[in-house]
C-alpha cells in the first residue's frame, strides 16, 4: 500500500502552521512512521471491507437470480435494475429491527460469538490478494508470510464461535446446531488441508503470490483435478452451504445456531456466510485455477473475480440440485471418501513433482 | 450430551400444521417419541350434528387443506348411502376424475413439502409449479382453488365447463412428460437415497397392527387400496394398478406416491374417455332416514371413513370421521426410534401430515 502511504504523508505534511511550534509538533507527529502506519492499516481494513461488501452483494444477487432460474422462477426484480438492490432493501429491513436478547442466554458468549464469527471471516480476506498489486503488504511490500496457512487457520475459527453461540443461547436446537458444527469440522478440515498440502508440494511456498506465479504454464486444477473436486466439496462444508449446512438446518433445527439472534446480528451472520463463500471461492481460484492469470485485455483483478464467481456458480448449482446431508453421513463422507481421495491427490502431486513435470 | 426432550412443534417447520412431536434424544439419536395432537381441533363432529345435511357439505371441505375434494366427496357418498340414492353415471365419472386430479395435486404438495424438508428447495418449487395446473383444473370445475365444495348429495354441482376434457388431457400429457424431470431430481441424487433408504422402517406387521393405511401401508408391502378392494363410484370399471413397495422405508413411500401419480393420470384418461352423456345431479330429499350408513374412500393419505347416523330429521344424529393420519401418527414412535434427529423430518415428512383431518 505504498500509494496510500504516499498520499497520507503528503496530505498530513501540508497542514498549514500559522501558530507555531505546537502545530509543527502535531504536523511532524502526524507524518511519523507509527501514525502513518496506523492510518494505513485502517484504510486497508476499510478497503477490504468495501471490496467484500460489494462482492457479497453481487454474489447474493447472482445466487438469487441463478437459483431462481434453476427452480423455474424469476428471482427478485422489483427493487432496482433486475432486482439488484433487493439485498440492500433486505439489509435495511434487518437494520431497523429491534434487537432482542433473550433473558436466559449467557450474555458474554451470546455477544462475543458474532464478533468472533464476523471478525475472523473478515480476517481471511486480509490475506487473499486480488492481484499482485491488490494485496495487503507491509511498508516493504511484503505480504504476510505463510498467507495460505493463515487463511486456513482463520477459516477454522468460525466453527468455534458457532459452538459458543449455540451453547450460550440456552436453546436445545442451537445447542445441537453448535455440536453439529464442531462434528462437521472434524470431517472436512483434514481432507481439505491435505489437498492444500499437494499444492504446497508443487510450489514449495506458503505464499499466494508464489502459488499463482507457479501456475503460469498450467493451472494446478488440471493435473490435480481430483484435488480441486475434493477442495470444492470441503469448501462447501467449510462455508456451510447445502448440502452441508447441517448446523443451521432450517427444517429440523429451525435455522440451528442462529435461532436466537435477530435483527442485524442475524443479518450479519447471513452476510458473513456469503463472505466466507466468496473467500472460499477466492482461495480455490488462487490455489487451483491460476488466480489472476489470464490474457491481458482484462485487468488481473477482474480475472480473479470472474474465476471466483464461476466457482461460486458451481456452489449455486450444487445447492439447487442436492438435499441436505445428515450429520453421521458427513462424517462418513469426510473420512471414508474425501480423505482417501485427498491422499490419492497428494500422491499424484508427489508423482508430478518427482517426475519434474511442473 | 445427556438425554433430553425436544419439542418439535407446535410451531416448527417440520410439523406441516399444528402439532407437537416430542422426541427424547441421546446426542442425536432418538430414544423416545411422543406425538401430541389437538392444537387444531375445531369440533367438526359436533358442528356436523347441528347443521342440516346440505349445510355440512362446505364444512367437510375444511377437513383437509391438502385434498379437500376427497373429504367433500366422502361426505356426499356417505349421505347418499344413508338415503339410498343412486346418482347418475356421468356424475360418478366426473367424481372419479376430480378425485384423481385432487390426488395428483395432493401428492405433488406432499413431494414439495418433503423436498423442502430435506433442504431441496428446487423440488419444492417444481412440484408447486406443476400442482398449479391441477389446481387450475379444479378451479375451472368448481370456481375455487382450495375448498371446492364441488360434490353435492346426489351428484356434483355442475357439469364440466366447455373444453374441460381437452384441458384435462393436456394437463395429464404435460404432467406425464414432466414426471421424469421430477424423478430425476430425486432418483439420481445420491444424497436423496442416503436420506431416505432404510430410514423410518415400518414393518408390514407393525403397519397392519397399528392400523396404518394408504401410501404408508402400501410402502410397507401390503397391497391394500380401497379403490380396488371395495370399489366405490366407478372404480371397478377402471383399469389401474395398486402400487406397493417392498422397502418399508421413506424411499418406498416416495416411490409409491410417485407411481400413484402415474396411475392417477391413467385413471383420469379412462374416466374422461368412458364418461357417458347425461345429467350430473338428481333431486334429493332433505330429510335422512333413521338408520346408519358408512362411506369408505381412499384418501391420498390413507383410508377415510365417515359413519353417519340419521334420526329421521334433516340433521344427522352423529357423523363420525375416521381420519387416516390420526391413526398413522400413532405409528410415529415405532418409525422414529433409533434414528437421528435429522431423520425426523424425513420420516414425518414421508407420511404426508395434514392436521386438518387429524384434529378435525
Amino acid at each position: 500500500m505504498d500509494i496510500v502511504n504516499f498520499i497520507f504523508s503528503g496530505i498530513l505534511g501540508l497542514i498549514p502552521d500559522p501558530v507555531g511550534s505546537f502545530f509543527e509538533g502535531i504536523g511532524s507527529w502526524s507524518v511519523s512512521a507509527g501514525v502513518v502506519n496506523f492510518i494505513t492499516m485502517l484504510l486497508e481494513a476499510l478497503i477490504i471491507i468495501i471490496v467484500a461488501l460489494l462482492n457479497v452483494i453481487i454474489l447474493i444477487w447472482i445466487e438469487r437470480k441463478i437459483l431462481a432460474r434453476i427452480m423455474d422462477s424469476r428471482g427478485p426484480f422489483y427493487v432496482g435494475p433486475i432486482g439488484f438492490f433487493q439485498n440492500i432493501a433486505d439489509g435495511a429491513k434487518l437494520f431497523v429491527k429491534q434487537i432482542i436478547i433473550p433473558r436466559k442466554v449467557d450474555k458474554f458468549g451470546y455477544q462475543i460469538a458474532p464478533l468472533i464469527f464476523v471478525g475472523s471471516s473478515f480476517l481471511i480476506l486480509s490475506v487473499i490478494p486480488l492481484s499482485p498489486g491488490f494485496a495487503v503488504t507491509d511498508s516493504n511490500g511484503l505480504t504476510i508470510p505463510g498467507g495460505i496457512l493463515f487463511a486456513f487457520a482463520v477459516f477454522a475459527i468460525a466453527p468455534f464461535s458457532i459452538l459458543v453461540a449455540g451453547w450460550s443461547e440456552n436453546n436445545k436446537y442451537t445447542l445441537i446446531g453448535g455440536m453439529r458444527s464442531a462434528a462437521q469440522m472434524m470431517s472436512y478440515e483434514i481432507p481439505m488441508l491435505l489437498t492444500v498440502a499437494s499444492v504446497f508440494l508443487l510450489v514449495g511456498s506458503f505464499e499466494f503470490s508464489d502459488v499463482v506465479s507457479a501456475q503460469q504454464n498450467i493451472w494446478f486444477g488440471i493435473p490435480l483435478f481430483l484435488g480441486l473436486i475434493v477442495f470444492i466439496a470441503c469448501m462447501i462444508a467449510e462455508v456451510e452451504r447445502i448440502p452441508f449446512d447441517l448446523p443451521e438446518a432450517e427444517a429440523e433445527l429451525v435455522e440451528g445456531w442462529t435461532t436466537e439472534y435477530c435483527g442485524m446480528r442475524f443479518g450479519f451472520f447471513m452476510f458473513t456466510e456469503y463472505m466466507r463463500g466468496y473467500a472460499g471461492c477466492g482461495i480455490a481460484t488462487l490455489l487451483f485455477l491460476g488466480g489472476w492469470l489470464g490474457p491481458d485485455f482484462i485487468p488481473d483483478e477482474i480475472w480473479f473475480l470472474i474465476k471466483a464467481y464461476i466457482v461460486f456458480l458451481v456452489f449455486i448449482f450444487i445447492r439447487g440440485a442436492l438435499p441436505r446431508i445428515r450429520t453421521d453421513q458427513i462424517l462418513d463422507l469426510g473420512w471414508k471418501r474425501l480423505l482417501p481421495l485427498a491422499v490419492l491427490n497428494l500422491l499424484i502431486a508427489v508423482a508430478i513433482k518427482a517426475a519434474g513435470w511442473i | 450430551m445427556a438425554e433430553m426432550w425436544i419439542n418439535m412443534g407446535p410451531q416448527h417447520p417440520m410439523t406441516h400444521g399444528l402439532w407437537n412431536l416430542r422426541v427424547k434424544v441421546d446426542g442425536e439419536v432418538i430414544v423416545d417419541a411422543m406425538p401430541e395432537i389437538g392444537y387444531l381441533h375445531r369440533g367438526m363432529e359436533k358442528i356436523f350434528e347441528n347443521k342440516t345435511y346440505t349445510q355440512i357439505g362446505p364444512i367437510t371441505d375444511r377437513l383437509c387443506y391438502g385434498s379437500s375434494f376427497t373429504w367433500n366427496h366422502l361426505y356426499c357418498m356417505t349421505v347418499e348411502n344413508l338415503m339410498d340414492l343412486e346418482i347418475p353415471e356421468r356424475a360418478k365419472y366426473i367424481r372419479v376424475a376430480a378425485i384423481e386430479i385432487q390426488r395428483i395435486a395432493s401428492h405433488l404438495m406432499w413431494i414439495a413439502a418433503f423436498a423442502a424438508d430435506l433442504g431441496l428447495l428446487t423440488g419444492f418449487l417444481w412440484a408447486m409449479r406443476d400442482r398449479e395446473i391441477f389446481i387450475d383444473l379444479l378451479q375451472a370445475l368448481s370456481g375455487s382453488r382450495l375448498t371446492y365444495n364441488y360434490a353435492r348429495i346426489g351428484g356434483v354441482t355442475a357439469d364440466f365447463p366447455p373444453d374441460f376434457e381437452r384441458d384435462c388431457i393436456r394437463a395429464v400429457d404435460y404432467f406425464e412428460k414432466k414426471m421424469p424431470e421430477h424423478e430425476s431430481l430425486y432418483d439420481s441424487s445420491k444424497i436423496f437415497h442416503m436420506r431416505t433408504r432404510g430410514i423410518g422402517v415400518l414393518s408390514r406387521e407393525d403397519a397392519i397392527n397399528l392400523g396404518v393405511t394408504g401410501p404408508t401401508l402400501r410402502a410397507s408391502n401390503a397391497k391394500l387400496d380401497v379403490r380396488k378392494d371395495r370399489p366405490y363410484e366407478v372404480y371397478d370399471e377402471i383399469d389401474f394398478e395398486v402400487q406397493c413397495h417392498t422397502d418399508c422405508d421413506c424411499w418406498g413411500r416416495y416411490r409409491v406416491r410417485m407411481n400413484e401419480m402415474r396411475e392417477s393420470c391413467k385413471i383420469i384418461r379412462q374416466a374422461i374417455a368412458k364418461m357417458p352423456k347425461g345429467p350430473v345431479r338428481v333431486k334429493t330429499p332433505l330429510i335422512g332416514p333413521a338408520r346408519d350408513a358408512i362411506g369408505v374412500v381412499e384418501d391420498p393419505r390413507g383410508e377415510g371413513i365417515m359413519y353417519v347416523i340419521g334420526d329421521g330429521t334433516d340433521r344427522p344424529y352423529r357423523l363420525k370421521v375416521r381420519s387416516p393420519l390420526f391413526v398413522i401418527l400413532s405409528a410415529a414412535k415405532p418409525m422414529l426410534l433409533g434414528y437421528k434427529v435429522a431423520d425426523v423430518v424425513a420420516i414425518m415428512g414421508s407420511i404426508d401430515v395434514c392436521m386438518g383431518e387429524t384434529d378435525k
